[in-house]
């Protein structure tokens, strides 16, 4: 048994790796998620990673597959995206779903273009899907400062960020920090998207983001645990869907984000919070 | 404390308030009254920052800008989200410990005699979304007793709440009021205002009357209040009133 858990790990570079790579997603990626959650804005983590998409295709087609190239490209295109989009929610009647999913399909529109333009998409399916069995030191290092970075945005944003979800009008009526909040926040979001992108592939990142999130708000009623959490799910999620992967001989992206999502449906069983605990034959009620 | 000279508030260029001037002193208890859209809203909004004017100022005393308190009527709270009504009350103290400060145990025992002081004591550790009507109203003047500002902005702050509740944060008002703050309250029960407030100020998208209660809530005044209209005029023409005034 220990040896099914442990040896593929012990025996092979990629696959510690590819843990340790998990553990650096799960330590970044799924805070984000947490608060997109808060702000209901799930669906806009998978908005954010359209919005990537072009910038990252654009450095691809300019540069070939180059790290730096397409990772600033995403950077670029996914800041552009939320600096856009948060102007036009700060100072008109649109709200943020709406101007954000303007932007990122317009976004998405123009990366489909640029790409057509050379015609060659095979190689794009990497950037779709990623490898997080084939990191290399340099994706590696780029994963691990992202996470390194996250955490420490988080430090510093943590009190404006969860005031700005729980009622940005008070908010706005004591500090300025709200657009600092909110657009920290975001750009945040962008990096971790792009880190994703790396390891799972833009449309698997946003998974280990919100799934683990949306698992850990089932048993969590306090912020705190609710981060420690859904830290916690995302990593046993890599670590089992790694596990899968390597047994089953079936892609590690997808076992990741499914393990990801056995952990939600778990959750939606057992979990205080969940569906079934309400509907139970419950014990007596108490006496005051 | 505020200075209203000839203020005119509003959206999209028609004023929900208009010609506003008045002086209101530091220490005043003043009760905002008026009918359903007589600006009184609009007002607040437009002290706390939140509304730029049309026409006119508002004159706050230096530093008042960054120090007010402000309860809107309809909060932005998301009561979804996971907080507890400690932490919530706590919030009051962000001008003291900013996002970065330290939360020392002075602050945590005020927290506690805000808690008491709104008879919420033993709610501390309940979600915020599990509270009831009242019991939040309690925790909103709780946070509030924390911000220790000098002027205190109500909107509606007894509005579907229960006598005990009302007679409850009324005594924090008072008690706010004895330690001299300036707080203007947008109020709908005139007996109440009777009681409580010694200033009175009634407004009707103009301002009708403003001085000592007794004074402005008389009937004639009221029934003026009443008749003025409340609907926006979508062919209403330019209001030649400054121009009037300037020339007399």
């Amino acid at each position: 048994m220990i040896e099914f858990l442990v040896q593929p790990f012990f025996e092979f570079e990629f696959m510690r790796r590819a843990l340790v790579g998990c553990l650096a997603l799960a330590l970044g990626a799924t805070p984000m998620g947490v608060f997109l959650l808060l702000r209901r804005m799930s669906l806009m983590g998978d908005a954010m990673s359209h919005a990537i998409l072009p910038g990252a295709a654009l450095g691809y087609l300019a540069f070939g597959l180059s790290l730096a190239a397409m990772t600033i490209g995403g950077i670029l295109a996914g800041l552009l995206v939320v600096l856009l989009a948060g102007l036009v929610t700060r100072s008109s009647v649109l709200k943020e779903d709406a101007s954000l999913a303007a932007f990122y399909l317009l976004s998405l529109a123009a990366g489909v273009m640029i790409v057509s333009l050379r015609g060659n998409n095979l190689d794009l399916l990497h950037v779709l899907f990623g490898s997080v069995l084939a990191l290399d030191d340099g994706s590696l290092l780029l994963i691990a400062a992202i996470a390194s970075t996250t955490v420490l945005g988080l430090a510093l944003l943590l009190r404006p960020l969860a005031l700005e979800c729980f009622d940005p009008a008070f908010l706005r009526g004591v500090s300025r920090l709200s657009p600092v909040a909110h657009y920290g926040f975001l750009g945040l979001v962008v990096f971790n998207l792009v880190a994703g992108f790396h390891a799972l592939g833009t449309l698997m990142a946003v998974g280990i983001m919100i799934l683990p999130a949306a698992a850990a708000r089932l048993w969590a009623r306090n912020l705190g645990p609710l981060l420690l959490i859904a830290v916690g799910i995302a990593f046993l999620s890599g670590l089992t869907g790694l596990l899968l992967s390597f047994h089953a001989d079936v892609p590690a992206g997808p076992a990741i984000v499914l393990m990801c999502g056995l952990a939600y449906i778990g959750s939606l069983l057992l979990a205080p919070d969940g569906m079934l605990a309400g509907r139970l034959p419950t014990r007596r009620h108490l006496e005051s | 404390m505020i200075r209203f000279d000839n203020l005119t508030l509003g959206y999209d260029r028609h004023p929900a308030i208009h010609h506003l001037s008045a002086e209101v002193p530091a220490g005043t208890l003043l009760a905002v009254v008026g009918p359903n859209g007589a600006g009184k809203s609009t007002l607040l909004k437009g002290i706390a920052g939140e509304l730029r004017p049309l026409g006119g100022r508002i004159v706050l005393a230096p530093a008042t800008r960054d120090a007010l308190a402000y309860l809107p009527q309809r909060g932005e709270m998301d009561f979804a989200f996971p907080i507890s009504v400690f932490e919530m009350v706590a919030m009051g103290l962000w001008r003291e410990i900013g996002p970065f400060g330290k939360v020392r145990h002075a602050h945590l025992h005020r927290v506690e005699a805000a808690l008491a002081a709104v008879g919420l004591t033993g709610f501390e550790s309940r979600p915020v979304g599990s509270l009831s009507g009242g019991q939040l109203q309690r925790a909103r003047f709780a946070r509030l007793i924390l911000q220790d500002a000098p002027l205190i902005l109500l909107d509606e702050p007894f509005a579907a709440l229960d006598a005990r509740t009302v007679a409850d944060l009324t005594q924090t008002l008072l008690a706010w009021h004895r330690e001299g703050r300036t707080i203007l309250t947008v109020v709908h029960d005139f007996d109440q205002v009777r009681r409580h407030f010694p200033t009175c100020l009634l407004l009707a998208r103009e301002p009708v009357a403003y001085g000592p209660t007794a004074e402005v809530l008389t009937e004639p005044l009221l029934a003026r209040a009443r008749q003025l209209s409340e609907a926006f005029d979508e062919q209403a023409g330019v209001c030649q009133r400054e121009d009037e005034e300037a020339h007399a």
